[in-house]
């Protein structure tokens, strides 16, 4: 058999460099593997889905054996998501698999880039890649985004109307951009099945093409590797592809499926039944995004009320949270190999990976972004922790307002000192240690 | 337990799973019954995988020499590339191949102006217009004393009713309490006051009124508004007030609109303070 196709194909020698491809050890390494896999499980359930999802707005009275919406007002698409949850076999574990799948996909994808980002994987030569792994980055989060909105549910709806207005809000070609993209006014009948073009066609496509790319180059650039006995710049220390590798990689495919269908089975997600049809004039509470997109949200509840009319132009308040902010996050993100080669003044190539405290000045910021991060995700529950902690809601919101422009900078310092510190101590492995003796009186005096 | 072992036992587990999961969906399915047995399924295999690369697979480390990324061979240097050929004229070829493929691509991306209309004034404009009667959602006109004190309702114009733009919050207050400027006296019939239910901040519908201290809640990002003071922002990210609808009593007592909204209504936009 394989004969008969390297008679044909002459790739006996190719496949046998390829399965002879080095792989180091190490858990971190496993991260964009996850990532992968969890879009691997977005496309096979994705397609199940595809099959019974209806993109169309069009008003149908519901009719299906879930009670409470019987005779209800719906469209056809929230009405066949009804349908492959309540009646399609399998639909509702299908449904909630993707979910979640696209839930850890982007997580994966996050922590993944933290791992690239606080080892210094991002360093020459693998800049590019670092960019690819953005624009990946960027298009998960769009593929989240169009996928959650595709239902059509009173939560979805908000959630779009709310980019609507972000988009409106940006000067001189707001709402320009905001028409083409919505096909007029907000809520426009169109909307659903533009999202739908580009969750199942356009984008993964690209992302199916930007995968295929992120590999190559990894492959033709080989693994970074942690420094460690016989491990230098000039070699890469690890196990064959063939058979370790393969058979771990199948085994960690197989295990992240098995999780989110475990998952998909008994964690209910998005049900859609209780958010109801959208409805442009009402509005459910409390309204969260998914996690990912949470830190926005919570950028759009803590900016204060200010709009400047300069010259009768007006800078509308959601434009520096929800257009500038993200701009300018990306924006550092994606250039950051290149910020950080010009300030360390470093242009040399790295295969070694570097531990975060061999690099203070990268860790303070990576701390300082992940706090913003993290913060404004919180932000974005400031009325649901208002209820559970039992605080007035804008006493809530001041407070995050402090402390999102506080922790930052001092978390950034704190990360600072504390790479200084390890690396001292490193030499010297010994605690600091004062000897102290208690004098007759009572008091304390240091021994030397 | 040696390593086959264990291979064996995930394996014999998993296919359990997979028979249990076919036998499931045969007798009408169950969500978490077949999410648990998938899940064995996959993981099952999965483990078998896993233990079976780590106890059984004889695999050495092995160390894999680098090699120099950039390709042997220097650039052709410019003293060769002189002799090639003309520079000038092929400078200026290559700057109009440039300028044909730039051209073709613009010409090619204006059809994305299809995708939608113009703005036009569509934003500055809601389907409000002068006599409109205030209906409910059935369509149902409404009289001032059809509201109780401190209630609200969502209302519409009668012949547009679920009109997305033109969703108004009508609230019933004691008219002595309304602190509206001079020009606005007269918009709030016995008490009977009207806003724009899209928030002015990122256009959710403001869906909580809270009594006591007459405040309209947006459930997004928690702007609130005072209703007795013409809707002014008081906490949150909202920074212009609900527009509010000029409302009058018609000669068969029913609630009517004076004009539509004085001003647009919903998220800003940069020349939201153009006037018409």
């Amino acid at each position: 058999m394989l004969d008969w196709l390297d008679e044909r194909l002459g790739i006996a020698d190719w496949a046998r460099t390829g399965l002879r491809k080095v792989f180091p050890d190490h858990w971190t390494f496993l991260l964009g593997e996850i990532a992968l896999f969890c879009f691997v499980i977005l496309l096979a359930t994705g397609v199940f889905l595809t099959l019974f999802y209806v993109p169309d707005t069009t008003g149908v009275v519901y009719d299906g054996p879930y009670r409470p919406l019987q005779g209800q007002a719906v469209s056809a698409a929230y009405r066949s998501v009804m349908q492959i949850s309540f009646e399609v076999r399998a639909g509702l574990l299908m449904r909630q698999i993707h979910h979640w799948a696209a839930l850890l996909f982007v997580a994966a994808i996050v922590v993944h880039m933290l791992r690239i980002f606080f080892s210094g994987a991002f360093r020459r030569p693998r800049e590019i890649n670092w960019l690819v792994g953005i624009s990946m980055l960027l298009l998960a989060l769009a593929m989240g985004l169009t996928g959650y909105s595709l239902p059509d549910d009173l939560l979805s709806g908000t959630g779009l109307r709310i980019v609507y207005s972000v988009v409106i809000s940006i000067p001189f070609i707001g709402p320009y951009i905001a028409f083409l993209l919505f096909g007029g006014e907000f809520p426009t009948a169109t909307i659903v099945s533009r999202l739908f073009v580009l969750h199942v066609m356009l984008l993964p496509a690209l992302i199916i093409g930007l995968i295929t790319v992120h590999l190559a180059i990894l492959v033709r650039q080989k693994h970074t590797q942690w420094s460690g006995p016989g491990r230098t710049e000039h070699n890469v220390v690890g196990r064959a592809f063939w058979p370790a590798q393969a058979f771990r990689s199948t085994g960690l495919l197989l295990l992240t499926a098995a999780v989110l269908a475990l998952m998909g089975g008994l964690l209910q997600i998005n049900p859609i039944w209780t958010y109801g049809p959208f409805d442009a004039t009402t509005v459910s509470a409390p309204a969260q995004p998914d996690w990912y997109l949470g830190w926005l949200d919570g950028a759009l509840r803590l900016f204060p009320p200010i709009e400047f009319t300069l010259l009768g132009v007006t800078l509308p308040s959601p434009f520096i949270p929800g257009v500038l902010l993200p701009g300018v996050a990306f924006g550092i993100m994606t250039l950051w190999p290149f910020i950080e080669a010009r300030l360390t003044g470093d242009h040399r190539e790295h295969h070694l990976l570097e531990r975060p405290r061999d690099a203070p000045l990268r860790t303070a910021v990576g701390v300082a972004a992940l706090l913003v991060f993290v913060l404004l995700t919180l932000a974005a529950g400031n009325d649901v922790a208002a209820v559970i902690f039992n605080i007035g809601v804008e006493t809530l919101t001041n407070a995050m307002r402090v402390a999102v422009l506080v922790l930052p900078p001092l978390g950034a310092l704190m990360a600072y000192r504390l790479c200084g510190e390890l690396r001292r101590r490193e030499g010297d492995p010994r605690p600091d240690v004062v000897r102290l003796r208690r004098t007759e009186d009572g008091g304390f005096e240091e021994v030397e | 337990m040696t390593g086959s072992r264990a291979v064996v036992l995930s394996l014999v587990a998993s296919s359990l799973a997979s028979l249990g999961l076919v036998a499931l969906y045969v007798i009408g399915g169950n969500p978490q019954a077949e999410g648990i047995l998938l899940g064995l399924a996959l993981g099952g295999l999965g483990a078998a995988f896993v233990i079976w690369s780590i106890t059984l697979l004889d695999a050495p480390v092995e160390v894999e020499e680098r090699h120099p990324l950039r390709s042997d061979g220097a650039k052709p240097s410019t003293a060769e590339a002189r002799e090639a050929g003309d520079v000038t004229r092929r400078t200026f070829l290559t700057r109009l191949l440039l300028g044909a493929g730039g051209l073709l691509a613009a010409a090619l991306a204006i059809p994305v102006l299809s995708l939608g209309p113009q703005p036009g004034r569509s934003l500055f404009r809601t389907a409000w217009s002068a006599g409109a009667r205030l209906a409910g959602p059935d369509g149902a006109p409404i009289r001032p004393d059809d509201l109780v004190l401190d209630s609200v309702r969502t209302v519409f114009p009668q012949d547009r009713v679920g009109t997305a733009d033109a969703a108004t919050l009508l609230i019933r207050v004691r008219p002595e309490d309304l602190r509206l400027p001079a020009e606005r006296a007269a918009w709030a019939p016995g008490g009977v006051i009207g806003y724009s239910k899209i928030c002015t901040h990122a256009g959710c519908p403001v869906g909580l009124y809270r009594a006591q201290d007459h405040a309209l809640l947006c459930p997004c990002h928690q702007s609130t508004f005072d209703v007795l003071e013409g809707a002014r922002p008081t906490s949150g990210p909202a920074a212009r007030p609900l527009p509010q609808l000029p409302i009058t009593v018609d000669e068969e007592g029913y609630l009517v609109a004076m004009s539509d909204f004085p001003e647009p209504i919903g998220p800003s936009f940069w020349d939201v303070t153009h006037d018409a």
